[in-house]
């Protein structure tokens, strides 16, 4: 099998295996709104208040949704075997991260993005915004799944890895946090966010080219 | 190559715990002596700050601290190399050991830098970007004695402490310059401005006296907690047994 066939196979199998579970698909999703929705409660409902919040506070909710959501990359596979299959393959490990990554993007990650224009206009986000934000979203959110996939493929073995997996990974986020969030707060206040987006692209690419291979290295290490 | 050769034999534990134990001692004296020297120089015969008064002083503990932190962070990701490409041991003791000492200094830095803040800004924590990238910092140590708590099994824990290191100093830089530029009030560099450094010589040695004895207290620290470890990882070998007179 060639690669492309193998990374394409591997993809199309996480795309139906998730979309049989549905439900899993969802859990993110309603985290993003109930998360985005807390805050309001919890200032006040002053609309100049919130819309200055806005920016960040979509940007928060999405990187805790896709913390949330990043277990689920590896653990089953971890637990039935296949990721013992997965790393005794012909193929580079780290290309086949990709494909895994990839796919939890789509399903997790994509949906997010959609929302978040509703989010963005619940909490007053100038509509001149929304496009800066779904960008934003769109080259952030694949690199907060790469570099998850590192601290997911580290705390795999462990049975109670989720708090740890969040204090390895969210200081790694920081950056996307810091340019993200910026370049939509820019954008509402009418000031060009192209530097910011600038940045956000080269973390996407830093992140696509050197996290599979620690995530493929991580991966060893928890199946050995 | 006698400087190989003595890394070479560093590798061993049985080496490593002999020679070490002969070294421990003279780090800790040279320790004592230098923050003995470097204490009177900095509190009592360096000049107080025209601006600052004596409060500037602080920068004897806080400075160095702050170097520290950095320092270690980077001897850990090297550590990390050479453990995962050169499958060397005692490289994974050290930068084990080294994790809890680095959080130490991070800490001190941070809280230093906030009693130094009250008078100074008027207030004990401000979201600034050097403030911010130290507490981040801090994080990355505490994640890495995270993990290493939570994997049961010694060289699986190692390895996996190893890989996240690395990937936390490719991140450091990132980090850092993302929260400079996100918001900055802390003072620029003082010291490693090369042509003219804007600090007076009387206070300068001081506080390169004060780095240096961190810097032994760190080996200092190190090997304690090193000895420590290889004792434990080597608990079933012949060379720990003879040395506890065990059977």
């Amino acid at each position: 099998m060639s690669l492309l066939r193998a990374f394409l196979a591997l993809l199309r199998r996480d795309l139906v295996i998730a979309f049989r579970r549905r439900s899993e698909m969802v859990n993110p999703l309603l985290f993003f709104v109930l998360v985005t929705s807390l805050f309001p409660l919890a200032v006040g409902s002053q609309p100049k208040l919130l819309s200055l919040m806005a920016p960040g506070v979509v940007w928060v909710a999405a990187l805790l949704a896709a913390l949330l959501s990043l277990d689920t990359i590896f653990r089953s596979d971890f637990e039935d075997g296949t990721l013992e299959q997965l790393l005794l393959s012909a193929h580079p490990v780290s290309v086949l991260v990709i494909a895994k990554v990839l796919a939890h993007w789509l399903i997790t990650g994509l949906p997010l993005l959609l929302v978040a224009p509703v989010l963005g206009n619940f909490l007053g986000l100038p509509s001149q915004a929304m496009g800066t934000l779904m960008l934003s979203l769109a080259f952030g959110t694949p690199a907060l799944s790469l570099i998850g996939a590192i601290g997911v493929a580290l705390t795999v073995g462990l049975r109670k890895g989720g708090v740890i997996l969040s204090l390895l990974v969210l200081p790694l986020y920081v950056p996307i946090l810091i340019f993200g969030a910026g370049a939509v707060g820019n954008a509402a206040m009418g000031i060009d966010a192209t530097a910011q987006m600038y940045i956000m692209s080269a973390f996407l690419i830093l992140s696509l080219t050197l996290s599979p291979i620690a995530t493929a290295a991580a991966l060893r290490v928890s199946l050995s | 190559m006698i400087f190989g050769n003595f890394f070479h034999k560093m590798a061993s534990p049985p080496w490593f715990y002999r020679v070490s134990g002969k070294m421990l001692p003279w780090f800790g004296g040279a320790f004592a002596l230098l923050l003995l020297w470097g204490l009177y120089g900095g509190l009592y015969l360096a000049p107080a700050d025209y601006q600052q008064g004596d409060s500037f002083r602080i920068i004897y503990v806080h400075v160095p601290a702050a170097w520290m932190s950095l320092f270690i962070y980077v001897a850990m990701a090297v550590c990390g190399v050479i453990s995962l490409v050169w499958r060397i041991k005692m490289a994974e003791v050290v930068l084990i050991s080294s994790a809890p000492i680095g959080a130490a200094f991070t800490f001190l830095a941070l809280a230093t830098g906030s009693l130094w803040g009250k008078p100074m800004w008027g207030t004990w924590w401000v979201w600034d970007g050097r403030l911010t990238s130290e507490l981040i910092l801090l994080f990355l140590y505490l994640g890495v004695i995270a993990l290493h708590g939570a994997i049961e099994d010694r060289q699986t824990a190692a390895r996996a402490v190893a890989i996240l290191a690395i990937v936390g100093v490719v991140n450091v830089p990132i980090i850092h310059y993302s929260v400079e530029w996100w918001s900055t009030l802390h003072q620029g560099p003082t010291v490693t401005k090369l042509d003219k450094p804007s600090i007076h010589v009387d206070m300068l040695i001081p506080l390169l006296v004060m780095a240096l004895a961190f810097k032994l207290y760190y080996a200092w620290g190190l090997l304690i907690r090193a000895r420590s470890e290889v004792l434990e990882r080597e608990r079933n070998s012949k060379w720990v047994r003879d040395l506890l007179g065990e059977p």
